[in-house]
């Protein structure tokens, strides 16, 4: 505890405490919620990754208006880089957003939650393990969640499928049905080039029961980001045949692959 | 006194020798003559009518209900690891409770609360927060020590569904701590050197006995049978926790994975048995919104009243400690 004020001292500037106040949260007296989050552990997060956003990956963002500054909402975005490093990029986005910060929750491969110390970090700075159960309370409780359907597909996939937005998982669709809440679509243009990987050596993923291992660097890079966020779509509850449902998510990724369209036309360089 | 004269109703409380079983006679005999029971000894009890050291998978025990006029169970007694091995447990906390819940049939004795306890979800690395009470019980499936638990818990509901004029209504309160509290939680705030598994530390849920107390009593009172987790909404990681109680920790390698449950068998270390290692490393975070809504209950002891208590209890050692000290060298 003493280790984790020192470093609130040093990092935290009061700018970034101000925003931490003014996002809405469940936090007990002890400075936790029940899926784990600490909000300094979250602050010192936000410090660091802060500064990448500003100063490593430079991101541009547009659209934050389109983020409900209530209430529960499902941010979806394509996923990329190996590291989640879009959607940390997204959630730094979301919680310096002036017109209302928000504080978005990731779900996170199970795996990571069984690693000492990564597990432990992911869970203070606001990851859950991605099950429904959990991103169905969370929205309940009126918290924004990032999702990726693509998940592993899209974050291990290798440099040469770049920008082609993998298979969907419809789970979130039915979430966001079940819940009414609104699905804000999100385009991130940049992570690929973060961690590109040339290969994804699948029996050593297979040996170490991770879901990719890919050969890339070893560290992500300074790559340009741009982040560019959709108006919020909703979804009426019900449906008669899950072909519905996958029509709905055709439409969620349709406004992803404009969006991302919408980053691929702004980029002039890629790391410069 | 004769049963016919008696104006209030009798209850039955097991485990009647244990620190929360003294906090719930104290809180119902306002309403409830009460018959202690206990099978480890037969314990004093100012606030009984009658105390009794029975075990209830012996003939015996069926005495009890032909000497009083039992109205209702308040089941607290279970014989824990470290009192008897795998099987005696089963026989005691599984077999007998069968047997206490037959009698209960057989005397029209209801409503029966039985306290079970959150360890029945099990500690899993992919568990959702807030578990439910629909939430499936895996704790069996991680550790077979902890089956008593689950059968014991199946066992009431089956006789919750089948026999509903027993109003069984069963609870399952996250850690229990306070004073007096002797169960594996309550054993390791006490130390001064705590293990804690490196680079795990769960967020982790506390009640203060006394609120435990007053829940086991609103619920039995408030005659809604149905299965319950009962938790104050805080919560707070493991290290803080052990580090607000006073403690020092101790980190035990947590790679490979089995370490520290190898390091505490062969430590034998009751505060933390190797059984419970799952719940030092991975969150179990119940639900309790369903009986705070349906008995109108709320905690009075907050987490940092929990966690003074073994602060202030390890700080008076220390002075008490330098007191002899000093006493000695003078």
């Amino acid at each position: 505890m003493k280790v984790k004020t020192m470093l609130k001292k040093l990092l935290v500037s009061e700018e970034l405490e101000r925003y931490a106040e003014r996002v809405p949260h469940s936090l007990g007296s002890m400075g936790y919620d029940p899926w784990g989050l600490n909000m300094d552990t979250a602050k010192i997060g936000l410090a660091v990754l802060h500064w990448a956003f500003h100063h490593y990956f430079r991101v541009q963002v547009t659209g934050l208006e389109n983020v409900p500054t209530a209430g529960g909402a499902l941010i979806i975005s394509n996923h990329s880089g190996q590291l989640p490093t879009d959607g940390m990029m997204i959630g730094v986005a979301m919680a310096t957003n002036p017109d209302g910060p928000r504080f978005p929750r990731a779900m996170v491969e199970r795996f990571a939650f069984n690693l000492p110390y990564v597990g432990n970090l992911f869970t203070q700075l606001g990851s859950v393990v991605g099950d429904p159960e959990n991103c169905i309370k969370m929205l309940k409780k009126g918290e924004t969640v990032i999702v990726f359907p693509e998940g592993a597909r899209g974050g291990g996939k290798i440099y040469k499928y770049r920008y082609q937005l993998q298979r969907f998982g419809t789970g979130f669709m039915h979430i966001a049905m079940a819940s009414g809440v609104p699905i804000v679509p999100v385009g991130v243009v940049g992570g690929e080039e973060t961690m590109p990987a040339l290969i994804n050596i699948k029996p050593l993923a297979r040996l170490l029961r991770w879901p990719s291992f890919p050969l890339a660097f070893p560290f992500p890079l300074p790559a340009r980001m741009y982040i560019n966020i959709g108006k919020p779509l909703s979804f009426p509850p019900n449906f008669t045949h899950e072909s519905e449902v996958e029509a709905n998510v055709e439409e969620v990724k349709k406004a992803i692959r404009a969006l991302m369209d919408k980053g691929l036309s702004e980029r002039k360089s890629i790391y410069l | 006194m004769s049963a016919q004269k008696r104006k209030k109703p009798i209850v039955m409380v097991t485990g009647a020798g244990g620190v929360l079983a003294r906090h719930v006679m104290k809180r119902i005999k306002s309403t409830h003559d009460v018959v202690a029971v206990d099978f480890r000894w037969k314990v004093e009890a100012k606030h009984a009518i009658a105390t009794y050291h029975a075990d209830m998978a012996q003939r015996g025990f069926e005495d009890i209900f032909r000497e009083h006029d039992i109205s209702g169970v308040i089941h607290l007694g279970r014989v824990v690891t470290t009192v008897a091995k795998l099987k005696a447990r089963y026989n005691a906390n599984v077999l007998g409770t069968k047997k206490l819940f037959d009698k209960c049939i057989e005397y029209n004795a209801g409503p029966v609360l039985v306290l079970s306890s959150f360890f029945v979800y099990g500690a899993h690395p992919f568990n959702p927060a807030l578990l439910d009470e629909e939430a499936p019980l895996k704790a069996s499936d991680l550790t077979h020590h902890l089956v008593d638990s689950v059968e014991l818990e199946n066992l009431s509901n089956i006789y919750l569904w089948r026999y509903p004029k027993l109003g069984m209504v069963i609870l399952r309160p996250c850690n229990i701590a306070g004073p007096g509290v002797r169960n594996n939680i309550g054993r390791l705030l006490d130390l001064r050197t705590v293990p804690v598994i490196a680079g795990f530390s769960p967020v982790m849920q506390f009640i203060h006995v006394e609120d435990l107390a007053d829940a086991i009593v609103v619920a039995f009172r408030g005659r809604k049978p149905g299965i319950y987790n009962v938790s104050p909404p805080d919560c707070i990681a493991y290290k803080d926790a052990v580090e607000l109680a006073g403690c020092r920790p101790l980190p035990l390698p947590s790679v490979p994975s089995g370490l520290p449950r190898t390091v505490s068998r062969l430590l034998g270390w009751k505060a933390l048995p190797s059984y419970l290692v799952n719940y030092f490393k991975f969150p179990t975070i119940i639900d309790g919104s369903l009986f705070e809504k349906t008995f109108g209950w709320k905690p009075q002891y907050s987490l940092e009243d929990i966690f003074s208590y073994y602060r202030n209890r390890k700080h008076e050692e220390k002075l008490r400690a330098k007191f002899v000290k000093e006493v000695e060298v003078s």
